[in-house]
């Protein structure tokens, strides 16, 4: 059995999310997989320029409609639905626009999905982790009719550029739902490198004390060109935003270095950045979880620590 | 009457430290704290409270599994839900074969609401929500962080990779549950007793005409691959020191 995989881009109208380049390389965990990239947006000609530069893509589809700005997973499913029936497999990124989408994808099909796939070690086998990391289970489907997926970004690197897929314009005229209406978005624009590709990420827990208290990491990640993190408990105190979260239920993150700052390193943050390359603790509890997975370790008072590194760097 | 649908599942409480079986087969259940998985009591809470305001009248609580469940619904009763259903089901229930019997009690008891947790912290698949909702034809809105009740539409707040996003749903609706909704409230003793008075029904899934399918099979479950313990540093000169040795900095 050959994979003919469908991959859902995620993009913000203008880029393609790199999270897209690290489902083509999800994908190609089949020996011999055709890959087709399916943008969905109301003028998908940019997206798609990008899509088509990824190395191992066979071809692009746009998938245009008026409706298709905001990615609501009513809209945008259905459409989807209608490009199904040629492919074996349809994958998304496990971010919060692919975990939205695939499972009402995977509803409509009432096709098996696999969450947070790992590895692929054949078309009917995957690996990934459940109970937060804590145990890794193989699944295996039939073979027979489709496996929808979302791709554990951290475990994949992005696919090469350099690609010349060719670009073709999908005929989808199917009736859209106008029961689900997008009101609006805030994000924090920061000029700081996003959280989910840095190589460099620096969190903060609870210990920082405050919105305050985390100035002295921005200050720290700024000269590093690291991208800012936290902790759940950071997050629920209201020290940082909820898209700065680190975790289980929050990001799952593989920088080349990660720097726990004031983190006692709960089960469920440790699933976020178990696949850093290189993780670096500061705390002033020496018995605190998070020693147990560092690789680098320091004892002692963060906002001393932290100015410290600053002015040494 | 206004009625809100929550699906909640009996999990391996968050607390417990998982094991994975020698042989490979599952994670040791045995003796261990089970508990209602907590985005489910996020969006039993989340319920009960349009309830206090005046925004439902009825809350009722369902779940499929094996007899155990039971405990977690007396728990969910005490915490104030109204009645109770359990379809009964032993062995895996995957997402579709719950979105399905969820969609059999919708069917019969029209709720306006249906709230869910984003996901079960067992198998972690963050799916039955949004299958529902596809079944089912409808609105869904996911990780949410607030819920508002006007006439006919909820105005929800997702926490998404970007930030915070609003939605519009016209209900019904399926809206599954972030951590930041709420925070689940205490069960007192008298409420304990009081549960015990209140209905639950328990069905099967071959009643309702839902077919029990695993398309999935579980193959091994392995623990997961350890760190090596790293080494301390005295400063922090010397661990600038080290990250440049690592070629980091």
């Amino acid at each position: 059995m050959t994979g003919r995989v469908l991959i859902i881009a995620e993009h913000d109208g203008t880029r393609l999310n790199a999270s897209t380049a690290k489902c083509v390389t999800c994908a190609h965990g089949m020996a011999g997989a055709e890959i087709t990239i399916a943008v969905c947006a109301v003028d998908a000609a940019a997206v798609a320029a990008q899509a088509a530069q990824l190395s191992g893509v066979s071809r692009v589809l746009c998938v245009e409609n008026p409706a298709n700005g905001p990615a609501l997973a009513a809209v945008w499913a259905p459409q989807l639905l209608a490009l199904a029936a040629p492919f074996t497999h349809i994958l998304g990124p496990s971010t919060t626009f692919g975990k939205d989408l695939m499972a009402r994808i995977a509803g409509l099909l009432e096709a098996p999905q696999v969450s947070d796939i790992m590895a692929i070690e054949s078309p009917t086998r995957f690996r990934r982790p459940i109970y937060a990391g804590n145990a890794i289970l193989t699944v295996e489907s039939s073979g027979e009719g489709k496996v929808v997926g979302t791709v554990r970004t951290a475990s994949f690197e992005a696919a090469a550029g350099g690609g010349t897929a060719p670009i073709e314009k999908a005929a989808v005229s199917v009736e859209l739902p106008t029961h689900t209406r997008f009101v609006s978005v805030s994000a924090a624009k920061s000029d700081r490198p996003d959280l989910q590709t840095a190589a460099r990420v620096i969190s903060g827990g609870r210990a920082l004390g405050s919105a305050e208290g985390f100035k002295i990491l921005y200050s720290l990640a700024d000269k590093l060109g690291a991208a800012v993190g936290a902790s759940r408990a950071a997050v629920d105190a209201g020290y940082a935003p909820n898209e700065m979260q680190v975790g289980q239920t929050g990001k799952i993150i593989a920088p080349e270095l990660y720097v726990a700052v004031g983190i006692s390193g709960a089960i469920q943050h440790l699933t976020g950045i178990k696949d850093a390359r290189t993780i670096v603790a500061i705390n002033k509890d020496g018995e605190a979880p998070i020693f147990e997975v560092a690789d680098l370790g320091l004892v002692g008072d963060l906002f001393q620590i932290i100015p410290e590194l600053e002015r040494l760097l | 009457m206004k009625r809100i649908l929550v699906g909640i599942k009996r999990v391996v409480d968050y607390n417990v430290r998982i094991r994975v079986k020698p042989d490979g087969s599952g994670v040791v259940t045995d003796g261990v704290k089970m508990s209602i998985n907590p985005f489910d009591e996020i969006a039993l809470e989340e319920a009960l409270r349009i309830k206090e305001r005046g925004g439902a009248e009825e809350v009722i609580v369902a779940t499929v599994g094996p007899a155990d469940c039971q405990q977690q619904l007396r728990t969910a009763l005490a915490m104030g839900a109204d009645r109770a259903l359990h379809v009964q089901a032993d062995g895996v229930v995957e997402p579709l074969t719950a979105a399905r019997a969820l969609l059999k009690l919708i069917e019969r008891e029209q709720p306006l609401l249906v709230i869910l947790g984003k996901q079960a912290i067992d198998d972690d698949n963050g799916q039955t929500g949004q299958v529902l909702a596809a079944l089912w034809n409808r609105p869904q809105a996911t990780y949410a962080s607030k819920i508002e009740l006007t006439a006919g539409t909820a105005r929800v707040t997702r926490e998404v990779d970007a930030g915070l996003e609003t939605l519009d749903v016209d209900l019904p609706a399926v809206i599954t549950t972030d951590l930041r909704l709420n925070e689940p409230r205490y069960v007192k003793l008298p409420d304990i007793m009081k549960a015990k008075k209140k209905p639950l029904d328990t069905l099967t899934l071959s009643a309702l005409g839902v077919e029990q399918r695993q398309q999935l099979k579980l193959v091994r479950f392995e623990p997961p691959p350890q760190r090596q313990k790293g080494v301390r540093v005295k400063d922090a000169a010397e661990l600038l020191e080290a990250l440049k040795k690592k070629g980091l900095l």
